[in-house]
């Protein structure tokens, strides 16, 4: 592993860390309102002030990391499985599957990413429990997100189609599904690994877009979209302001200097 | 390649692209049809209204409960008569509204398009000239500072500080593009005849128009086509946050007022948008690689 990997890989985890420690010493805080210290100065109690309801700003910006460090991943967990099957299947079966997935694909990737998240999050409802529509915005990055990693596991399984070990299975009398599930995907595990680190950054932007316009959790739940939308109003944007900004960026630059390069997998 | 032949695969193209639009506008009709509270009009909620009226209402609704009915009726009126149907959340045909709208969309993603390629190719140009590290260090960073900031936060600090916000979308672009154009000119750069023609002497600038830039053209075609769905997707919060009035800000105001006719619409449009320019990108790549 690389020194810029370990150094991403440990900023983090003291960043979930601190998440985690936060949250188990006071479930709600996030929530908890200091009803006469609304718009609040940094200071020793609260180190990033408080914002218009009176709510602690470090606070809500931990929990909202991490939930956005263990959902992310999760959804790119789901989003991987989801591309293996698919692209898996459409590059070992071939003929008109292969077509039809390709055909999906091409279209899901011409597709402008955030019209289509808009889209798809506007038709599950939006007034939703806090912890429902949370789950609703990542489960439709994951199901939504699958079609590029799919066309990389696609071409991994044409090549390992053609390979010996694949050929001998075959001849041997093996069963197409055995010898995907047995013998190709296990061989693909590197270029999914790949695909995972790669589509975490890109659930997390995604994520923060959905929020800005409105559309990711409900309130009181804080994500890093929900708690960047304090930039919206000029007049009361202040330097703590910049906070949840500067995690989201911080967050995105670790997990791309962690992934794994693909050159070798390809 | 003969006349049959080109007749052939335009053929092909169309047919692929015609299929495409009507499966992308179907699926998008059948998932608006399938949202939760897709029967519910708020108007019914009225309590001014009588039985007759919230009657009157949900026949209304009713034409457009037969998904099939109403996609089969929408596209003949969209072919034969030229009609997108009307908006009801906004109560004004569609049509009307893609008229005032499209302008404001093509002028942001023009700026945005024009924009970003001239300063991804300002960027990548020196940075595979130029020998120095903390230059390549310094542009690698801003990519990848752009890279890492989401688009909408992008848009809302432009916006707040008073800046340009119709050139916003080159922000976005601009990253993406050079990645991949840095990537392609230092690989072009360290051909062999282009390492014989600096050695020789040739000026940069004739090796550049001459020699690199004519062997990277079709990637670049290629990957002009991708800039357009990506500048439409950042035209969406640049739209509706800077409260520009354009076909983003309509999709997103048709999204969250679950307006099925304007939503199947705009999915048309952004498929027969991105489907056109991927295709002729393609078209303008094959054919650069032949040449």
């Amino acid at each position: 592993m690389k020194r810029s990997q370990l150094v991403a890989i440990s900023i983090l985890a003291v960043l979930l860390v601190a998440a985690l420690v936060s949250g188990a010493a006071r479930a709600d805080s996030h929530a908890r309102q200091f009803r006469d210290l609304p718009e609040a100065r940094p200071s020793s109690a609260f180190p990033l002030g408080t914002d218009d309801l009176g709510r602690d700003r470090l606070s809500r910006l931990l929990f909202a990391t991490g939930i956005s460090l263990v959902l992310a991943p999760a959804a790119a967990v789901l989003a991987t499985v989801l591309a293996a099957l698919v692209g898996g299947m459409a590059g070992y079966f071939g003929r008109w599957w292969d077509k039809c997935t390709v055909r999906v694909i091409d279209l899901m990737l011409s597709l402008p990413w955030l019209f289509l998240l808009l889209a798809a999050r506007a038709l599950l409802p939006l007034n939703a429990p806090p912890v429902a529509s949370l789950a609703m915005t990542y489960g439709l990055l994951a199901v939504l997100g699958w079609a590029g990693p799919a066309r990389v596991v696609r071409a991994g399984t044409l090549r390992l189609r053609q390979s010996a070990f694949v050929l001998q299975a075959t001849a041997e009398g093996c069963g197409a599904l055995r010898i995907l599930w047995r013998h190709v995907i296990p061989n693909l595990k590197p270029l999914l690994l790949a695909q995972f680190w790669t589509t975490i950054p890109v659930f997390i932007l995604a994520e923060a877009n959905l929020g800005l316009l409105g559309l990711s959790a409900s309130e009181p739940f804080p994500t890093w979209g929900n708690l960047l939308r304090e930039l919206q109003n000029p007049f009361s944007v202040r330097l703590e302001s910049f906070a949840p900004l500067a995690v989201v960026m911080l967050s995105v630059a670790c997990f791309k200097l962690a992934t794994p390069s693909q050159e070798r997998y390809t | 390649m003969t006349l049959r032949t080109i007749v052939k695969i335009l053929g092909v193209r169309i047919g692929t692209l015609a299929l495409t639009v009507l499966a992308g506008g179907l699926l998008t009709a059948f998932l608006v049809r399938a949202s939760p509270g897709f029967d519910v009009d708020e108007r019914e909620l009225d309590p001014r209204l009588n039985a007759a009226s919230r009657d009157s209402i949900q026949q209304e609704r009713a034409a457009n409960r037969n998904i099939l009915g109403f996609y089969g009726n929408r596209l003949e009126r969209m072919v034969l008569h030229g009609d997108l149907g009307t908006s009801p959340s906004l109560n004004r045909p569609i049509a009307q509204l893609f008229r005032e709208r499209l302008p404001v969309t093509a002028q942001i993603m023009a700026i945005g398009i024009g924009g970003g390629w001239a300063l991804a190719f300002a960027l990548a140009m020196p940075a595979v000239v130029c020998r120095s590290r903390v230059f390549r260090g310094l542009v690698g960073s801003f990519q990848q500072l752009l890279m890492c900031l989401p688009a909408a936060a992008l848009a809302l600090l432009v916006f707040d500080f008073g800046g340009p916000v119709r050139a916003l979308v080159a922000l976005v672009i601009c990253p993406r593009v050079f990645e991949y154009l840095r990537n392609l000119l230092v690989e072009a750069y360290a051909q062999p005849h282009i390492v014989t023609a600096r050695a020789k002497g040739l000026g940069g600038g004739r090796i550049w128009a001459r020699h690199v830039l004519p062997s990277v053209a079709p990637q670049l075609l290629a990957l002009a086509g991708v800039s357009v769905s990506i500048a439409f997707a950042a035209a969406i919060p640049v739209e509706a946050l800077c409260d520009l009035p354009g076909i983003g800000q309509l999709a997103w105001q048709a999204a969250t007022a679950r307006d099925l006719p304007m939503l199947v619409a705009i999915t048309f449009l952004v498929i027969v948008m991105t489907q056109v320019c991927n295709s002729l990108s393609d078209w303008a790549g094959l054919r650069g690689r032949q040449a």
